[in-house]
């Protein structure tokens, strides 16, 4: 499904990815976990198509179509999804109005009918139901005034209702009680199924207890250093991410 | 001076009516003001040049024109086509009389020959030119404790390429509630002189909207005017979209203690169009408050210029004055002039001021797009959002109603791409 090959990729001249290889296969839940700036957030930035993250070699493919060559909504119609760690907050723009919107552009682009107001306002209503926030928020302004567990709630309910194919959850526990934290993890449960496969970026083990991971990753310096199964989460959050500096270097002795 | 003034002054003391003398009083005035020039600090983003090439032509003949009716608005339609009153045929509520300015009536003279003039500030030049030449217009009056429920609307239509010099005087009696709408809008090559005078009496409440919806060569000079009593209220929506020559003075005169008024501004404008929009709120007595808002989006080449005074004198001390303006500018071409002014001379108040340039946020840009939203969209949604909360806090739904997708049209005619970095 999604076939990351050898990317590497800068923010303002500075080099942030450095070959980062990943395969995804359909139905599958990886997760990425790696300390602070190891490119984490970069790799959703990359693959969702933000302005300033140039990709200076490598490439990404999401079912075959090359990711990086599509316009930002482009890749989201194709079934790209990012639940960003920072949700932007747009006064006068409605939750409603947006998702709308955005439902209407990926039904089109998968040639499905566009929903009627009264069926997308059911449907809105369902998942804003399931992700446990009010319904008077989806009159609000988009993450207008939202507290951060509704901003990431919101960002569920957001994909609940796109029905992405490949989802990126960007640290979407940062800042969660555990409550908020199963809401999340619930919502991103019922999504699982065969076809649907997830990048889970978190820092921490206790995430990957809610949404068992059939892969953990562990990405340092712009590449992933080691791959394991869920064990190797538990390992990271015992040992933390030191050992890494002596990993990388015996890497590239080895390579030399 | 201009031809086009000389004209004017020369026409304005051939009238011989009830407002005689008060125009003879704006004509002394206006015969020591200089023509505006690029010098003129009222005038300097503004050129007048559109003005000077107007021969000061009346309607010859009768034309008729439809009023559009506001869907769900149940309304006191006020129609002047070609400065022609079209006469009220509804039912008028107990407690309010609106009266034909050009036609005889001295009950309603009586009042309003001591209210003409007698809140406009004598500054605005083309004001004083209404003074002496407005001949078509309304007399309101609202009695004490009265709650007019249905709003006024007065809507200017021009058809020929004429100068409408139009008047309105509003009374609020003590306690009294009314809303007034002023609309013009069409594109037919004109002058429209606009003037409203607002008195609001103690406790009463004035629901107010300006749409300045002249466009092309459609030039508008006006300006609408408050004098506000103690405990007395306004809740004020100003709209305006741009034309060649597009200018709205607002002034507000706080006179009574405990006096509010919300003023809430809103401009679009796109191609060459210019808007400029100068607000004046005079805080005279203490224990007054003003919060003004002023949200603009300019694209393509055109230019706005938004200049927001507050003055507050030396015994109007626990005043609460805000003015923000904050501007979208489209293009590299499109030009904001904004000067928020503060001047204050009592040490006991509360003020803020600010006035804002800013491109389109990227990240909400980049934010709507990963959702699958178009560009083209996001940017119509972002540009919306940036100006519908104002139009959300309108107090009256049918307006806002009506407004919106007229507002969302011009966004989606015009040049909406950002600023590249």
């Amino acid at each position: 499904m999604l076939k990351v090959d050898n990317l590497k990729a800068k923010v303002e001249e500075k080099d942030i990815l450095k070959g980062l290889s990943l395969e995804i296969n359909p139905g599958e839940v990886h997760a990425i976990m790696g300390p602070n700036g190891a490119g984490k957030s970069t790799l959703g930035y990359v693959l969702t198509g933000k302005d300033g993250y140039e990709v200076t070699e490598g490439g990404a493919s999401l079912n075959g179509e090359d990711l990086l060559d599509m316009e930002i909504e482009e890749r989201a119609r194709a079934g790209l999804f990012l639940a960003f760690q920072y949700p932007v907050e747009i006064p006068g723009v409605s939750n409603l109005e947006f998702m709308k919107a955005a439902v209407d552009a990926v039904r089109e682009a998968r040639g499905e009918e566009a929903l009627s107001s009264a069926d997308f306002l059911k449907v809105a209503k369902a998942a804003c139901k399931q992700v446990n926030l009010p319904l008077e928020f989806l009159k609000r302004g988009v993450n207008e005034g939202f507290s951060g567990g509704e901003k990431k709630r919101n960002e569920i309910m957001q994909m609940i209702l796109l029905q992405p194919t490949l989802c990126i959850l960007d640290e979407s526990d940062s800042g969660l009680d555990i409550d908020a934290l199963k809401v999340v993890a619930d919502g991103v449960n019922s999504q699982r199924d065969d076809k649907r496969s997830f990048i889970v970026v978190t820092h921490y083990q206790r995430l990957l207890d809610y949404i068992k991971p059939d892969f953990v990753h562990v990405l340092s310096d712009g590449k992933i250093v080691k791959s394991g199964d869920a064990s190797l989460a538990h390992e990271l959050e015992a040992e933390g991410y030191a050992w890494l500096e002596t990993y990388d270097r015996n890497a590239e002795e080895e390579t030399a | 001076m201009s031809a086009w003034l000389a004209n004017a002054i020369e026409k304005g003391q051939q009238f011989d009516d009830w407002l005689s003398s008060q125009r003879r009083v704006s004509l002394a005035l206006l015969k020591q003001k200089a023509w505006p020039g690029r010098k003129t600090e009222d005038w300097k983003y503004t050129s007048v040049r559109a003005m000077e090439k107007r021969t000061g032509a009346t309607a010859q003949s009768v034309s008729t024109a439809e009023l559009q009716p506001i869907e769900n608005l149940d309304a006191i339609e006020l129609h002047f086509v070609d400065g022609q009153f079209q006469g009220n045929s509804q039912s008028l509520p107990d407690g309010l009389s609106i009266v034909d300015l050009a036609q005889p009536d001295p009950q309603a003279q009586s009042w309003a020959v001591n209210a003409f003039a007698a809140c406009k500030p004598q500054k605005h030049l083309f004001g004083l030119v209404n003074d002496a030449l407005a001949d078509n217009g309304l007399i309101i009056d609202v009695a004490a404790n009265a709650e007019i429920v249905q709003p006024l609307r007065i809507v200017n239509t021009i058809t020929q390429d004429i100068d409408v010099q139009h008047r309105i005087v509003v009374r609020l009696g003590q306690g009294a509630k009314a809303t007034v709408i002023e609309q013009a809008e069409g594109a037919q090559a004109s002058y429209f002189s606009g003037f409203a005078e607002y008195f609001v009496a103690e406790n009463a409440y004035l629901e107010h909207y300006r749409f300045c919806l002249r466009t092309g060569q459609a030039l508008s000079i006006g300006g609408s005017h408050f004098e506000l009593k103690s405990e007395a209220e306004i809740n004020s929506t100003l709209v305006g979209f741009g034309s060649d020559l597009s200018r709205l003075d607002v002034d507000v005169m706080h006179r009574g203690e405990r006096a509010h008024a919300k003023i809430n501004a809103v401009y679009l404008l796109d191609a060459g169009e210019k808007f400029d929009l100068h607000s004046c709120i005079e805080h005279e007595i203490g224990h007054c408050t003003t919060d003004e808002t002023v949200r603009g989006i300019v694209g393509d080449k055109a230019t706005a210029t938004f200049n927001g005074r507050i003055h507050i004198h030396r015994d109007a001390q626990k005043t609460l004055a805000e003015l923000n303006n904050k501007n979208l500018l489209l293009t590299d071409n499109a030009t904001i002039n904004t000067k928020p002014e503060l001047e204050i001379y009592a040490d006991d108040v509360r003020c803020a001021h600010g006035a804002t340039v800013a491109e389109l946020d990227k990240s909400a840009l980049y934010y709507l797009t990963s959702r699958g939203v178009s560009k083209a969209q996001a940017l119509v949604m972002l540009n919306f959002g940036f100006i519908n909360a104002l139009v959300d806090e309108m107090p009256n739904e049918a307006l806002a109603q009506w407004l919106r997708p007229q507002l969302q049209k011009r966004f989606a005619n015009m040049n909406l791409e950002p600023i590249e970095a």
